[in-house]
């Protein structure tokens, strides 16, 4: 009897790479569903905009660059990419803010460096840091939370204003705030000291204004993902345990001049990273202590960006400037192969 | 005989990966013999190592047992006839490795009558020197049986110092193949024995036989076995996790001490040797029954065949032989492989033939075999890294091998890869990344191979450049000789006279 030949191993494959993505997609649903609760509509529609904008150039792309569309646009990455993006912009950006962003993502970072798996750079840091520079008023908008809200915008004025960019009969004044980092950073421009900047509404007990809720569902998707064992520890303990052991060491020397460990961890956009920016399999490094190095290094130069930059958040610059060391971390990390002294 | 330590302490190797084991329905139904085909097909240097000369030709009559081909050295295996009858000759068979290629073996016609040559037993053979017992395996056709067929006597005598600790490997570690728990469970006794006979051809002082955990039953057995045995020998049983690949010899020797077999060395560089529980089984048959090595335990299973179960059968048997004695393929079967899932040979034909080192025939069917999808490109997540046992990275290894740098890959320690398919199997990015080591690996040796031809080139280059020069310098020599002769006083005159003298001579004696 005759039978076809095949390489080993000769066994069913385990994980699959549309399959890793859609958990990550899972994984974010905690977050998201937070954010719609404190922030209304808006995150739909930046997802929305966000998804379609980026299959649009992938699709393009691939076109462009003749490689087989359907294997890649069902692979689920763009759509990572896409979604992460989402949760950086303001709920109310206006469109071109996500066309912008994915534009610099999926054009520029993902399919002119190769497509997936060639990237050197995180595509949803790339289009984040983009639109950062491009449209700094925009991007610097935020809704207040309900809780300090007149009253978040209701569906068919979020749709207009992030369809047409005008905002209409909306009180923008009103619903629009001042993040609790962008707080720290007039604050701290203004000279203030930490007590008194936190007087503002927006600091009030852990928990208060949603901003921590939101963080605590990507901590809990991110939990999840290491249990599924699609991310490793390494990278997210890097980011939180560097951040936490700089801070408090800053904070204990002086309170007045340094926010608080949790502040920093729960403000901004350090803990969505840590667990699904940092982990991007492509653009990190693939050893364990590179990993860490690479988690570490995100978080410090993050907290330089808040004390010393122009930018509020340094989330997605750090990311983009630990990128470019991945290459060195890998070859200094590399394990010790079996029965090889180094 | 000791057999203490319970308390035996165990290391971890990096990496591997904890399988499903589907030995169970192999190890359902007793140990049965294959029987023997009409025609068996007796590979002749089917171990690592050179074929010797034939014996017998064709037509002639043989027996059972009966060597069929000489041995002038450790690496020159003899082969055994497992019945007898008549060689009918030479012939190429399809072999499994490398697959379409062909290996050539002696077809013999069973007679059907089993008659077997008077057994050679190793009497004495405690007392022997180690050089007698490692004589007699050889003679014997022993080689290891855990797939590689390395000559055992190559293994047991070598440039390397004193072997003070004997492993026999009984942790099979690949799924579904069962044939040396099946040893163990029906002839513990063997296996033990062996060990002895082994330990004394290398003096070691101690041996460990490492089975693994979830082994039912086999680690008592063995220990039931070792305390009927005497002896002044340690010997140890210890239990190891079944992990794939804790049978690798590199991993379980980091297993149960800890060290690291030297990258470019061998475990007897460390005093170390490891042998299959198998070959040590059949080291006792070859020495306590004087029975050379003609059969072995095959594991048929797969959810393609009709009644799994572990055979006794004969080298050179045929697959298909095998599979038919375990109630033949089931519907959809896909795909036939020789040895286990993560690591074995899929065979194009099951008119392959058995050698010494065949453990497993494996039929799988579509049904675990679910098409897979094409590969997509490298997402460089690591999951290869954590699981090989080597701790190569292997991510980085493929990207230089898809793009031809195979000198990085040497760099990335490619030589390393022991090429037990986990990285390939946990790719979220179904990568053949086996093939490509394999494939990386043999362009290597190429092109060492090149340089090994040119620099033998460049020698020979060299030395003739050296001869020509020499000739012309004893050209130059020989001319410059006759100038002198030539310009001393009269010298031109008394030349012509010696031309004239020897012109005559040589007139005269032709004359």
């Amino acid at each position: 009897m005759q039978f076809p030949l095949a390489g080993a191993p000769h066994l069913p494959p385990t994980k699959r790479v549309d399959r890793v993505m859609r958990q990550v997609l899972y994984a974010l649903l905690p977050g998201i569903l937070a954010h719609w609760l404190v922030f209304g509509w808006g995150i739909f529609f930046q997802i929305a905009l966000a998804v379609g904008f980026a299959l649009l150039f992938e699709w393009l792309m691939l076109r462009v660059r003749q490689r087989p569309v359907r294997m890649f646009l069902s692979d689920y990455s763009v759509v990572v990419t896409a979604v992460l993006f989402a949760l950086c912009v303001p709920p109310l950006a206006p469109w071109w803010i996500a066309a912008v962003g994915m534009l610099f993502a999926v054009v520029v970072a993902k399919q002119l460096y190769g497509g997936l798996g060639f990237n050197l750079f995180n595509p949803t840091m790339v289009g984040v840091a983009a639109v950062f520079i491009a449209f700094p008023i925009e991007l610097s908008q935020w809704l207040a939370p309900r809780t300090l809200s007149p009253g978040l915008p209701g569906f068919l004025d979020t749709a207009r204003a992030v369809l047409t960019g005008q905002t209409g009969h909306l009180d923008w004044d009103g619903i629009t705030r001042a993040t609790p980092l962008d707080q720290l950073r007039s604050g701290a421009m203004d000279r203030l000291r930490i007590p008194e900047i936190r007087e503002d509404a927006v600091f009030s007990r852990f928990g208060a204004h949603g901003w921590d809720w939101i963080v605590l569902g990507y901590l809990a998707g991110g939990l999840w993902l290491l249990r599924q064992g699609v991310i490793r520890w390494q990278a997210p303990t890097g980011v939180i345990l560097a951040t936490l052991v700089v801070a408090t060491l800053l904070w204990l020397v002086d309170p007045d001049l340094h926010p608080s460990p949790s502040l920093q961890l729960f403000a901004g956009s350090l803990m969505v990273a840590a667990f699904f920016i940092v982990t991007d399999p492509v653009s990190g490094s693939a050893t364990p202590r590179g990993r860490l190095i690479f988690g570490i290094g995100v978080a410090l130069i993050t907290l330089a960006i808040r004390q010393w930059g122009g930018f509020p958040d340094g989330v997605a610059f750090a990311v983009l400037l630990m990128n470019m060391f991945v290459p060195l971390i890998d070859r200094y990390t590399q394990p010790r192969v079996y029965g090889v002294q180094r | 005989m000791s057999q203490a330590s319970a308390d035996f302490r165990l290391h971890d190797f990096h990496g591997g990966l904890a399988l499903d084991g589907h030995k169970a329905v192999s190890l359902e139904v007793p140990l049965a013999s294959a029987g023997l085909p009409e025609r068996v097909y007796v590979p002749i240097g089917q171990h690592q190592g050179e074929a010797g000369d034939l014996l017998l030709g064709p037509g002639d009559q043989v027996l059972a047992g009966q060597a069929l081909t000489s041995s002038a050295d450790d690496f020159e295996v003899p082969a055994h006839a497992p019945c007898s009858g008549t060689v009918v000759g030479l012939c190429e068979r399809p072999a499994s490795h490398p697959p379409g290629s062909r290996r050539r073996c002696i077809e013999i016609l069973n007679d059907g009558r089993d008659e077997w040559v008077a057994p050679t037993p190793l009497k004495h053979w405690a007392e022997c020197p180690s050089g007698k017992i490692v004589d007699h395996l050889h003679a014997m056709g022993l080689v290891g049986l855990g797939g590689a067929m390395f000559p055992t006597a190559a293994k047991l005598r070598g440039p390397w110092g004193a072997i003070h600790t004997l492993i026999l490997n009984g942790a099979e570690c690949e799924p579904w193949i069962s044939c040396d728990e099946m040893l163990m469970r029906t002839r513990p006794e063997a296996v033990i024995r062996g060990g002895q006979v082994l330990a004394a051809a290398v003096a070691a002082e101690r041996v460990i036989i490492a089975v693994e955990d979830d082994m039912d039953g086999i680690a008592d057995a063995l220990k039931k076995a070792l305390a009927q045995q005497h002896g002044s020998l340690e010997m140890v049983i210890v239990e190891v996790p079944s992990v794939y690949p804790q049978g690798g010899e590199r991993q379980l020797i980091e297993t149960l001490t800890g060290l690291q077999v030297p990258g470019d060395g061998l475990p007897q560089d460390i005093g170390l040797l490891c042998h299959n529980v198998a070959t040590a089984a059949a080291a006792s048959d070859a020495v306590v029954h004087g029975r050379p090595l003609t059969e072995r335990i095959v594991t048929v299973t797969g959810p393609g065949i009709q009644r799994p179960c572990n055979l006794r059968a004969a080298v050179g048997t045929p697959v298909a032989h095998l599979v038919a004695a375990a109630g033949g393929y089931r519907d959809g079967v896909q795909r036939l492989v020789l040895g286990g899932p993560m690591s074995g040979t899929a065979l194009s034909s099951d008119e392959v033939v058995l050698t010494k080192g065949s453990h497993c025939v494996l039929a799988l069917t579509d049904q675990e075999l679910a098409p897979r999808p094409e590969p997509m490109p490298c997402i460089n997540c690591g999951d290869c890294v954590a699981v090989c046992p080597a701790s190569l990275m292997p991510q980085l290894l493929f990207r230089a091998l898809a793009a031809d740098r195979h000198e990085q890959a040497r760099d990335l320690s490619l030589l390393e890869c022991i090429e037990c398919g986990c990285c390939a199997q946990v790719c979220p990015s179904q990568i053949p990344l086996v093939d490509y080591y394999r494939h990386g690996k043999a362009r290597l040796g190429l092109k060492d191979l090149d340089q090994r031809r040119a620099a033998l080139a460049k020698r020979r280059y060299e030395a003739r450049e050296q001869r020509l020069a020499q000739q012309q310098a004893d050209r130059e020599a020989r001319r410059r000789a006759r100038a002198e002769r030539l310009q001393k006083a009269g010298g031109a005159r008394d030349e012509i006279q010696a031309a004239i003298e020897r012109a005559k001579a040589k007139k005269r004696s032709g004359d």
